[in-house]
């Protein structure tokens, strides 16, 4: 490059504050380290003579280099700090600060899970109040705290039905999901043992009640529905979903990753469900933090809660204290197991339960009220430039699909590029698969309307620009990220999963 | 209330723009019977004053392990953590975004995964791994899905050297797929022979490193027993610092790695958010569960970082995906990747050998005063052995303001062999003056 542009137009490659950032692998200098640790004194080792030998390969890299390292791909991320994210059943509000420095009190980050109960007062005691919020704001009557995330919660209402069937000893084989559904909703029922069944939509975006009906039999293990879907609208006939869905003798499995449309307004336990997971990383703000943790409790009826894994908070005779193990007398009477290790995300739990706190009753119902509205607001403004799916109202997201593309030669895909281009987060595309080419977008109601405004121009300008004829400029898009359209072809058909040393790399050429 | 920007002026406006009458309207799709008129009783918001109060009086009930002499481990081990790692995690860049689908505004989030990807590769000698699972134990479970799918063998043995919640959890996760799980009996004298329990149905053999009593051994020959006989072996590790000192599974013929990673970076937290690590040798990586981040170019022919191999997964593959899990541990993978990029591979060999020195320092005192620990190999985990019944008397010392160790009985409560043993780890973080306490206190006790 000496002597030479780059295509950037400068010499480094670098764009002002958009900094070229090489591998931690590339910046190795053998020796160098950022942390200071004394020389260990020489003992009789007891490794039983399985010492390593060799090098690792670890590059070493000194505390500022390390810094600036990570604060440079920082810049390369887009984030709910930084702008409007509106990724439709991903819930990507504002994650509040309060929240973070609550979970890194000693108190709790600096606690092991099996220091004597004893010791662990308050965090049992942090557990049991946010149990007592979820179930209230569920109007249930049990909750698994444990999963770990979403399709972990999918999996512990799923066995937990299952469990539930065998010790009737009524063995069924299949579940029901509607064409809708996330992946993880028949990922999970696989995982189960069952075979699944999906479930058209009716014209209006909701499960076809008939055809639910003329597949649920003797055979049916349990439905899994999101509720709101994933269209963004009610099931307005889910009270008689669940009629028909009990009267078949399965179990009503709701997924609540859309919980945030009707928190405070509705009570899935007045809906006849029998188990449901919540996403704490959506609906309760804690940061998803680009991909997890997250955790996923899950509320149980009265016919399951008897069944649910282990472990769980009880109030004993001094204080609260934990049943782990089956056979435990404060224990439910069948637990079909265990999800993890030790006692469930605690770090979630303390993020979750002071977002809720914060907002209060009234804040959270508040909270959905604002969310409905925003995704009502952008329905209203986009739906004469773009084509929604379906008729609104609807919840807390909202649907479009490509027709408004046809004939233009521009795709939901290169729609969503040129937003990358005016500052945005795309929405979801091509999700859920009901709708061609779809765009599923989810304000959140942690969005101004002043954002909303400049969010609705800037897709209108978009929407008329592409219907101009001026395809080029989106099948170019984006120029302004850090990095224009990726070739993922290439990188599936021969995977580079990992840095190798050169010698390696050499040897293996040869 | 502080989170929601909109006002009154704004809601009616909004709303006049939509052409609804009010915001009930708005859920009109809700059958009237189950609308809530008003809020569900729970207690109204309040300030960040008072929140802050509220959890912090919860936080003061507890007894935080750095507060006290401290050497619990049995799949919890307390390291220092470099002030920086907790900085850089709380960049809202990382903290605030999600799973990187648009690539082109994630490269920031790829490329961590990608190097956090070639250390967990570097470090358990393996070929590959993935961007984090849930935690150590559904690793180890995910691990005994996938030797399913690559052997087409439904079975799966345990070794009693491992860590009961793995077990459990990799029992559970197996539940209902026609799978028959042999767990052998918790080998407390470290003589089980695992090798006999490998059959024509076996898909894989689960081994713990160091296992739970503490003990290293060499896995070769376990490792030559499960290919002679075309199954897998999966390690199982609770303590990846370990790997800074011994021997990789990677060179004693492991196929899976299924290990904690939360010892770097990532503070105790109660038990969770952990972070699985995943890694296996490259023939196998298309069966592999979980996200993958690679290698590729842009247009213009920049190196970039993408998802790939995507087919695996749930979003694409549905009921035919490798695994159902969606969300993954991915933060608490930056903060591992931190902290390892500050070790670097000197730091990360010193922090291994100051633990085995405190640990070696520790059994000798131990010995010196008579207390018996049973195993002959460790890293930095060991079994003692006391005169009577472990748990009562860990509670005992807990109130004198010792947190000793951990009561095998609060793993393995039915085993009456475990009553009087006490699992005791020690790191870099244990000063001389804590283990002369816990010497003193334990030797009160024997």
């Amino acid at each position: 490059m000496d002597g030479k542009m780059t295509e950037t137009g400068t010499y480094t490659g670098n764009r002002g504050l958009r900094i070229e950032e090489p591998l931690i692998f590339e910046q190795d200098a053998p020796g160098r380290s950022g942390v200071d640790l004394p020389d260990p004194p020489p003992v009789q080792n007891r490794l039983g003579g399985l010492d390593r030998t060799g090098a690792i390969g670890l590059p070493g890299l000194s505390e500022p280099q390390v810094v600036r390292h990570y604060t440079r791909l920082s810049q390369k991320n887009y984030a709910i700090d930084s702008g409007f994210y509106p990724l439709g059943s991903c819930t990507m509000k504002h994650n509040p600060r309060l929240n973070e420095k609550l979970a890194r009190l000693p108190g709790f980050a600096d606690l092991h899970p099996l220091q004597p109960e004893a010791t662990v007062q308050g965090a049992l005691r942090l557990i049991d109040t946010l149990a007592h919020w979820i179930k209230t704001l569920t109007g249930m009557p049990a909750v698994a705290m444990s999963p770990a995330a979403g399709a972990h919660g999918e999996l512990c209402g799923l066995m937990t039905s299952r469990a539930a069937l065998e010790a009737r000893g009524d063995a069924r084989k299949r579940v029901l999901v509607p064409d809708s559904a996330h992946g993880t909703n028949p990922a999970t029922a696989a995982i189960c043992g069952y075979a699944v069944e999906a479930i058209p939509l009716n014209a209006h975006g909701r499960v076809d009640l008939a055809a639910l009906k003329s597949a649920l039999d003797g055979d049916v293990a349990a439905f899994m529905l999101t509720n709101p879907n994933t269209c963004g609208l009610f099931e307005d006939e889910i009270l008689e979903q669940a009629q028909a869905v009990h009267d078949a003798g399965a179990f009503f499995y709701c997924d609540g990753a859309n919980f945030n449309a009707i928190m405070g307004r509705v009570l899935p336990g007045d809906l006849g469900i029998d188990c449901m997971h919540l996403n704490l990383h959506k609906t309760f703000s804690t940061p998803h933090g680009g991909g997890g943790p997250g955790s996923g409790p899950v509320v149980l009826s009265d016919a399951l809660a008897s069944y649910a894994p282990l472990p769980w908070v009880v109030h004993g005779e001094n204080g609260f204290r934990l049943v782990e193990h089956k056979g435990d007398a404060a224990a439910p009477a069948d637990p079909y197991g265990r999800m993890k290790a030790f006692h469930g995300q605690m770090g979630m739990f303390v993020r979750a339960l002071a977002y809720m706190m914060s907002h209060g009753s009234d804040g959270l119902r508040q909270a959905s009220s604002d969310a409905v509205l925003n995704a009502n607001y952008l329905l209203a403004r986009l739906s004469d430039v773009l084509s929604a799916a379906y008729d609104g109202p609807c919840m807390h997201e909202v649907l479009f699909d490509d027709h408004f593309l046809k004939g233009t030669d521009v795709t939901t895909l290169d729609f969503a590029k040129a937003m990358i281009d005016e500052g945005f987060h795309p929405m979801t595309m091509y999700f859920p698969l009901v709708a061609h080419g779809a765009l599923l977008m989810e304000p959140t109601e942690t969005e101004s309307r002043e954002s909303l405004d400049q969010f609705v121009d800037a897709l209108r300008h978009l929407a008329a620009r592409a219907k101009s004829g001026d395809a080029e400029a989106f099948h170019a898009a984006p120029i302004h990220a850090p990095r224009r359209r990726l070739d993922e072809t290439a990188a599936a058909r021969h995977p580079v999963l990992r840095w190798r040393p050169e010698k390696i790399l050499d040897e293996a050429a040869e | 209330m502080r989170y929601l920007p909109l006002t009154e002026a704004d809601r009616s406006d909004m709303l006049a723009v939509i052409g609804a009458p009010s915001v009930d309207s708005l859920f009109r799709d809700v059958p009237e019977s189950v609308r809530l008129a008003g809020p569900v009783d729970l207690p109204p918001h309040q300030g960040e004053l008072e929140v802050e109060r509220a959890l912090t009086a919860m936080a003061a009930e507890n007894v935080a392990a750095g507060s006290v002499p401290f050497f619990l481990g049995a799949g919890a081990y307390r390291h220092h953590v470099p002030a920086s790692v907790d900085h850089l995690i709380q960049r809202g860049e990382f903290l605030t975004s999600y799973t990187p689908y648009q690539p082109e505004v994630s490269q920031g989030t790829l490329q961590y995964l990608f190097e956090f990807q070639s250390q967990v590769a570097l470090i358990t000698g393996m070929d590959v791994a993935n961007a984090s699972m849930y935690d150590g134990a559904t690793s180890c479970a995910e691990a005994a899905l996938m030797a399913r799918r690559v052997t087409k063998r439904p079975n799966v043995v345990l070794s009693g050297g491992l860590h009961p919640h793995y077990g459990e959890t990799t029992e559970t996760l197996l539940k209902f797929l026609d799978s028959k799980i042999d767990a052998m009996p918790a080998d407390i004298e470290g003589t089980e022979d695992i090798v006999s329990r490998i059959g024509a149905d076996t898909a894989c053999v689960i081994v713990q490193y160091p296992d739970l009593f503490g003990r290293v051994r060499d896995l070769q020959p376990v490792a030559d027993a499960c290919h002679d006989a075309g199954a897998l072996l999966v390690v199982a590790m609770t303590e990846i610092v370990a790997l800074g000192a011994l021997r990789s599974p990677g060179e004693m013929g492991a196929d899976i790695v299924a290990a904690e990673g939360r010892s770097l970076g990532n503070p105790l937290n109660f038990g969770g958010p952990y972070v699985g690590l995943f890694a296996c040798s490259d023939r196998h990586v298309r069966q592999m569960p979980g996200r993958l981040a690679g290698e590729t170019v842009d247009v213009d022919g920049k190196r970039g970082w993408v998802l790939t191999l995507s087919t695996r997964e749930q979003h694409i593959r549905r009921e035919k995906a490798t695994s159902n899990i969606c969300t993954n541990s991915g933060l608490c993978a930056l903060a591992f990747t931190i902290h390892m990029s500050l070790l670097g591979e000197d730091g990360f060999r010193r922090l291994a050998a100051l633990n085995h020195v405190k640990a070696v320092q520790l059994a000798n005192r131990f010995a010196a005063a008579g207390i018996e620990v049973l195993n002959q190999t460790f890293f930095n985990e060991m079994t003692v052995r006391l005169s009577g019944p472990a748990a009562p008397e860990v509670d005992r010392l807990a109130a004198e303001g010792v947190l000793a160790g951990v009561p095998v009985s609060r793993l393995l409560p039915n085993d009456d062999r475990a009553r009087d043993l006490l699992l005791v780890a020690v790191t870099e973080t244990a000063t001389e003056d804590d283990m002369d306490r816990l010497v003193a206190a334990l030797t009160e006790t024997v």
